[in-house]
């Protein structure tokens, strides 16, 4: 492996995720886990999993790995002791998109817990933002609740809703209302796909009422961790009448941009 | 008046308790402790002359105490044509502004719910459930509010006051008086919408006569004029000289500072207490003083004040060197000073009351901003999203985005509420502030970076 010259961490309210890169910036190692609640405890088991993978570092407990800057994002990230800065969500994840696309546009995150919008201009630049941190709907968690409710395990939830030939229309965008609206569906004889095509629908809507809120530079990109759902994008495309970029690893944008910050900061000594 | 109730006026309003305020500020000055509180690293210690504004706005609500036994009383809102009021010697209190003090203190949630559990909903405006809040339990930091003789509600704010105020007619048993302002959509009202007001105050002060038990008289109306005048136009003078680098006073300091402008219009203690202020504020501009020390982003503020977090902010953006210069709502007090025209009897007051901010379409609003962007050069907007005042609130959607587009100004919406701090998410604020200052690219490690 190359030689690791600086780690970001993304300390979501879902996952937790941690990026190394080399010198040049390339992503060169990464981890990605549930969230947990004991931060620090879980960043202390990600910098270990770091100097596991790489013997010719030194971490010290607490401190951080010895010549290694480390930037923190992501709601946890105030309590990631061992960060040498922390830097918002929305800041980072335009800084790794831009580097991995090598492009500005319009990023859309899907988290579990929040969604944001972000403008990124020609210089990778955060030219406006947009985020949803309030509600869950418009995040992962809308489709997660649903998608319990409804008996389909998560990884076959895009799956099932893009083999929907019908759609049935959910008017409640709360994700409470929307389960007690998909129960009383249910009852009526409705069958699964068009209840779940319509519950991305809804989803999409919110995220395209975002999209719409800050000033649109195409293209369009996304990431986050609902991207792993394949309706989202498709859905979305159509919604918008816009292509979706997807990056090769969408979790893992907000950490990759932290990283590239710290090696962007702090000289590495070589 | 019965003798003793004279006496204790004397005694409390006239002698005791202004000695008291006055060796109080005396005191203060000479410790000189401004701004202990605050952080003094990145803010500039508030002005010399916020002790004199403690004392005279400690004196309004002193007097206040003891209004009834010398005075008629008139609760009014902030739009209200106060000089009719104030020329008839009412003492006149403004439950806006008295709501706004206790969302200073923190006790604005407290009394909301006590509103609230009357009946009162919580999507009302959180200065009229302060308020009533304040009527159903007595608690006031204040002290204790006169009951009033006179409600006067004017529309040119909000529709909130026309509801609010019966409430308050229904309370008191007294009369209300009520004047429709005609909302202004284009440039100019219409001479018809002008008479209709015109009209309503000629009743208004045939009422405010009749309550007073005396008749206005035409010289001290003009004085009242005049005197309101001066002082907005000494307020006005006072924001425009943050024309300046370093912005010599924030919005901030603005919006502490302009309780005389609003509660004590019309009082010849305003005039002289703007002008000590105007001086002492071209007084930091000689001497290169900012608000924010190392000044490095400008600033505008649309729609009232977060009251219970007016610290926090100021420490955030100060301590990224950020600061608020321009504000469309300390503005609406000054805004006006060119309109009012003691001389021009109540065609130009009826003129002067229906143009205020509030009562001119969103495109006004966004032109003010524009306006205001470029004579202040600012750097960027932040729109608050009063949860509570809808007619200030209306419209920031677009506005943020027109100021995006069409001038290249960045803007950033802000949820919260004015006095209810429940609207308040601090986590979520917190980031949205911090995102944005990073936008802005006044990190320190932003500055030293290479981007792109
Ligand atoms: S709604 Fe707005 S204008 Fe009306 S009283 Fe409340 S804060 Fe003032």
């Amino acid at each position: 492996m190359a030689e690791i010259r600086a780690l970001g961490i993304d300390v979501g309210s879902t996952t937790a995720k941690m990026v190394a890169i080399d010198g040049w910036g390339n992503m060169i190692w990464h981890f990605l886990e549930q969230a947990d609640p004991r931060v620090d405890e879980q960043v202390e088991w990600f910098l270990l999993s770091v100097q596991e993978a790489n013997p010719e570092l030194t971490y010290y407990p607490g401190k951080g790995v010895e010549g290694i800057p480390l930037v923190a994002t992501g709601y946890g990230r105030k309590l990631v002791q061992q960060a040498t800065r922390q830097v918002t969500e929305i800041t980072c994840h335009a800084r790794g998109m831009y580097r991995e696309m090598g492009h500005g546009g319009t990023l859309v995150d899907i988290g579990g817990q929040d969604s944001k919008v972000i403008g990124i201009g020609p210089k990778g630049e955060v030219v406006d933002f947009s985020m949803n941190d309030k509600c869950a709907a418009g995040t992962g968690r809308f489709l997660e609740d649903t998608a319990n409710r409804l008996g389909v395990p998560l990884v076959r939830l895009g799956e099932v809703t893009l083999s929907a030939s019908e759609e049935v229309s959910i008017s409640s965008t709360c994700t409470v209302f929307a389960e007690s609206e998909v129960v009383s569906l249910i009852a009526h004889g409705v069958p699964l796909q068009p209840i779940l095509k319509g519950l991305h629908r809804s989803l999409i809507k919110r995220i395209v009422a975002m999209i719409r809120s800050v000033s649109f530079i195409s293209p369009l990109m996304l990431s986050g961790g609902v991207v792993r759902n394949p309706a989202i994008p498709v859905m979305l495309e159509d919604e918008m009448n816009e292509k979706v970029i997807v990056p090769k690893f969408p979790q893992l944008m907000g950490a990759y941009g932290a990283a590239l910050i710290a090696l962007e900061l702090y000289e590495p000594k070589f | 008046m019965s003798a003793f109730g004279w006496l204790t006026y004397a005694w409390n309003v006239q002698l005791l308790g202004p000695a008291a305020l006055r060796i109080n500020r005396w005191l203060s000055e000479s410790r000189d402790k401004r701004g202990s509180r605050w952080n003094a690293e990145t803010l500039a210690p508030p002005l010399k002359i916020s002790f004199k504004n403690k004392e005279l706005v400690g004196r309004h609500w002193l007097e206040g105490r003891y209004a009834n036994l010398r005075h008629k009383v008139a609760w009014v809102t902030s739009g209200a044509p106060v000089e009719i009021f104030k020329a008839l010697d009412y003492y006149v209190l403004y439950p806006e502004n008295h709501a706004a003090i206790c969302g200073t203190a923190r006790v604005a949630v407290e009394l909301s719910c006590e509103a609230e559990n009357a009946g009162y909903s919580r999507d009302i405006c959180s200065y009229a459930r302060t308020d009533f809040g304040t009527l159903l339990s007595g608690k006031t930091p204040v002290g204790r509010l006169p009951k009033p003789d006179l409600l006067v509600a004017c529309t040119n704010i909000c529709q909130t006051v026309l509801f609010w105020y019966r409430v308050l007619a229904r309370h008191f048993h007294v009369p209300l008086i009520v004047i429709d302002t005609p909302f202004v959509y284009y440039k100019e009202a219409s001479a018809h919408a002008l008479d209709y007001v015109m009209r309503q105050l000629e009743e208004a002060i045939s009422v405010a006569e009749r309550v007073a038990g005396k008749s206005l008289e035409e010289r001290r109306l003009r004085t009242t004029a005049r005197l309101s005048k001066m002082a907005s136009e000494l307020w006005l003078e006072i924001m425009g000289r943050n024309a300046h680098r370093p912005a010599p006073i924030s919005v901030i300091d603005q919006f502490i500072q302009m309780a005389p402008i609003v509660e004590m219009r019309g009082d010849p203690e305003t005039v002289d207490f703007y002008a000590a202020m105007l001086e002492e504020v071209d007084q930091r501009i000689r001497q290169g003083i900012g608000a924010v020390k190392n000044e490095r982003k400008r600033l505008l503020w649309d729609n009232l004040p977060v009251w219970y977090r007016l610290r926090y902010l100021a420490e955030f953006l100060g301590e990224h060197g950020i600061a608020l210069v321009a504000s469309t709502y300390t503005n609406a007090w000054g805004e006006l000073a060119p309109m009012i025209d003691p001389d021009g009897g109540m065609d130009a007051m009826a003129r002067a009351y229906t143009y205020p901010i509030l009562n001119r379409g969103t495109r006004y609003k966004l032109e003010t901003m524009r306006e205001m962007i470029e004579r202040f050069d600012l750097d960027g907007v932040i729109l608050h999203s009063d949860r509570s005042c809808k007619p200030y609130s209306i419209g920031q959607m677009d506005q943020r985005d027109r100021l995006l587009k069409d001038h290249d100004t960045p803007a950033l919406l802000l949820e919260a509420d004015h006095n209810d701090s429940r609207s308040f998410s601090e986590e979520q604020i917190a980031n949205r502030l911090a995102a944005f200052v990073e936008m802005l690219g006044v990190e320190k490690w932003q500055r030293s970076a290479h981007w792109g």
